[in-house]
């Protein structure tokens, strides 16, 4: 495993969690990577923009096609059983709870999970995207994230700093070194990997964190 | 019935301080050939009704460079760095609106609804000020509809009478926008005979388009180039 960068280490871990003909809808960055460790597993893909059955970028140069492409404006392929609709059909079917699961990164989440994704501090807020819909209405939330921020601070925090997305909180949280959940008694360690221990970690993120999981 | 005109009538429909909705998420399905002639035109007090301002220095952002925008209504302004100077000296005015909420903002108004509650944005920065009710035990927001009053759109094909089909991804926000101006103005790839397309597959039916321009651009690679 420590062949893998972080980034990586998350998108795997990610993967786990989804399930045979799950309808996901995957954010930028991080998320993104997840499609390189579903091994066999068949899902199908949700873009915002008006494609559900997503298939990877086009390899051979003929099938790039500007009219066809992600959230993030990059040319991708259709996989069979494909559909195309319009955006205010694409965020029904966010809004409304008819994706399984979306994948989102995030600046930061508090204690109860809830998350700041869309304002970066000291720039002018001029964009949100798809976010604040997707927190909203997908049926599971899954948030992929360093757990630390390149000065060392721990993105899992006790109040939100930043600009939160909304009100609705992460299912899970999946980071570089442990997997969490989050309910009334606290914060829960579901998974621990990638060399880390329980009090480490604990020192790091400097909360209380339940140990759900056995540590071998 | 025959809606196409030429590029050269398009200044007929379009003046200062309109509220303009233009299709598009980024130049994928954006009405590219429409945009440059816009940009072209001695106008300004535009309302801009789109996901994004352009995109690579295309559609839009040749309109907006020229300076004929006073304000922006859309969700994603962050990638265009001159835009978000404008904004920072005051010369431009954004009003920022979740991709969600701008889509069902515009159906609705071309439905002939006045607003709707979403749960979208809820808790948030973007919710200030907004008309808050709960609902069945969860908590919404007010969001008013969205109508202009000139619609600049993109399609595949459209037959004369205004009957449109999308092509892929390009679809976006235009079969809405088709519905919510006073005047709807289409470009597409190709216009066909009227009982050439299978109503079956017709996604914007003839009676919510006014006039049809044909496409100077055509596809190389990822990017939309104009034949000249």
């Amino acid at each position: 495993m420590s062949e893998l960068s972080s980034r990586d280490i998350i998108a795997k871990r990610v993967a786990k969690e989804l399930c045979d003909y799950d309808v996901v809808n995957l954010g930028v960055g991080i998320p993104t990577l997840v499609t390189e460790y579903l091994g066999d597993k068949k899902i199908y893909l949700q873009t915002e923009n008006g494609l559900l059955g997503m298939g990877p970028a086009p390899i051979n140069p003929k099938d790039i096609n500007p009219d066809l492409v992600d959230a993030g404006k990059s040319p991708v392929t259709r996989i069979p059983g494909a559909s195309l609709f319009h955006s205010a059909d694409s965020f029904a079917m966010i809004r409304g709870g008819h994706i399984d699961v979306a994948v989102l990164g995030t600046l930061q989440i508090d204690v109860h999970g809830e998350i700041a994704n869309w304002a970066v501090p000291n720039q002018p807020i001029l964009g949100v995207g798809g976010a604040m819909d997707l927190v909203a209405g997908a049926k599971k939330l899954i948030v992929a994230a360093n757990l630390f921020a390149k000065d060392g601070s721990s993105k899992l925090i006790k109040e939100l700093t930043f600009e939160s997305s909304g009100q609705r909180k992460a299912d899970l949280l999946v980071t570089e070194y442990a997997a969490f959940t989050f309910d009334a008694k606290g914060i829960h360690i579901v998974d621990i990997y990638n060399g880390m221990s329980y009090e480490e970690l604990c020192e790091r993120i400097g909360l209380p964190l339940l140990l759900d999981v056995i540590i071998q | 019935m025959n809606k196409e005109i030429s590029i050269n009538q398009l200044h007929e429909h379009i003046r200062d301080d309109m509220t303009i909705l233009v299709g598009g998420f980024g130049a994928t399905g954006s009405p590219l050939t429409i945009l440059d002639e816009v940009a072209q035109f001695n106008i300004q007090g535009l309302t801009i009704v789109s996901n994004n301002l352009g995109e690579n220095g295309q559609g839009l952002h040749k309109v907006f460079v020229k300076g004929q925008i006073k304000k922006a209504v859309g969700s994603f302004f962050t990638i265009n760095k001159e835009a978000v100077q404008a904004w920072s000296n005051g010369e431009l005015e954004i009003e920022l609106i979740p991709q969600g909420t701008l889509a069902e903002a515009i159906r609705c108004g071309g439905a002939g609804i006045g607003g709707f509650y979403t749960k979208t944005a809820v808790g948030t920065a973007l919710a200030k000020n907004k008309e808050h009710r709960e609902i069945k035990g969860q908590q919404y927001i007010f969001e008013e509809s969205i109508t202009g009053d000139v619609a600049l759109i993109r399609a595949h094909k459209a037959d004369r009478l205004g009957n449109l089909i999308y092509h892929e991804t390009a679809r976006n926000f235009n079969p809405m926008m088709a519905t919510a101006a006073d005047v709807v103005i289409v470009e597409v790839d190709e216009i066909v005979e009227v009982g050439e397309l299978n109503p079956e597959t017709i996604v914007t039916p003839s009676v919510y388009i006014d006039y049809i321009v044909q496409t100077a651009y055509t596809k190389e690679g990822d990017a939309y180039v104009r034949a000249e």
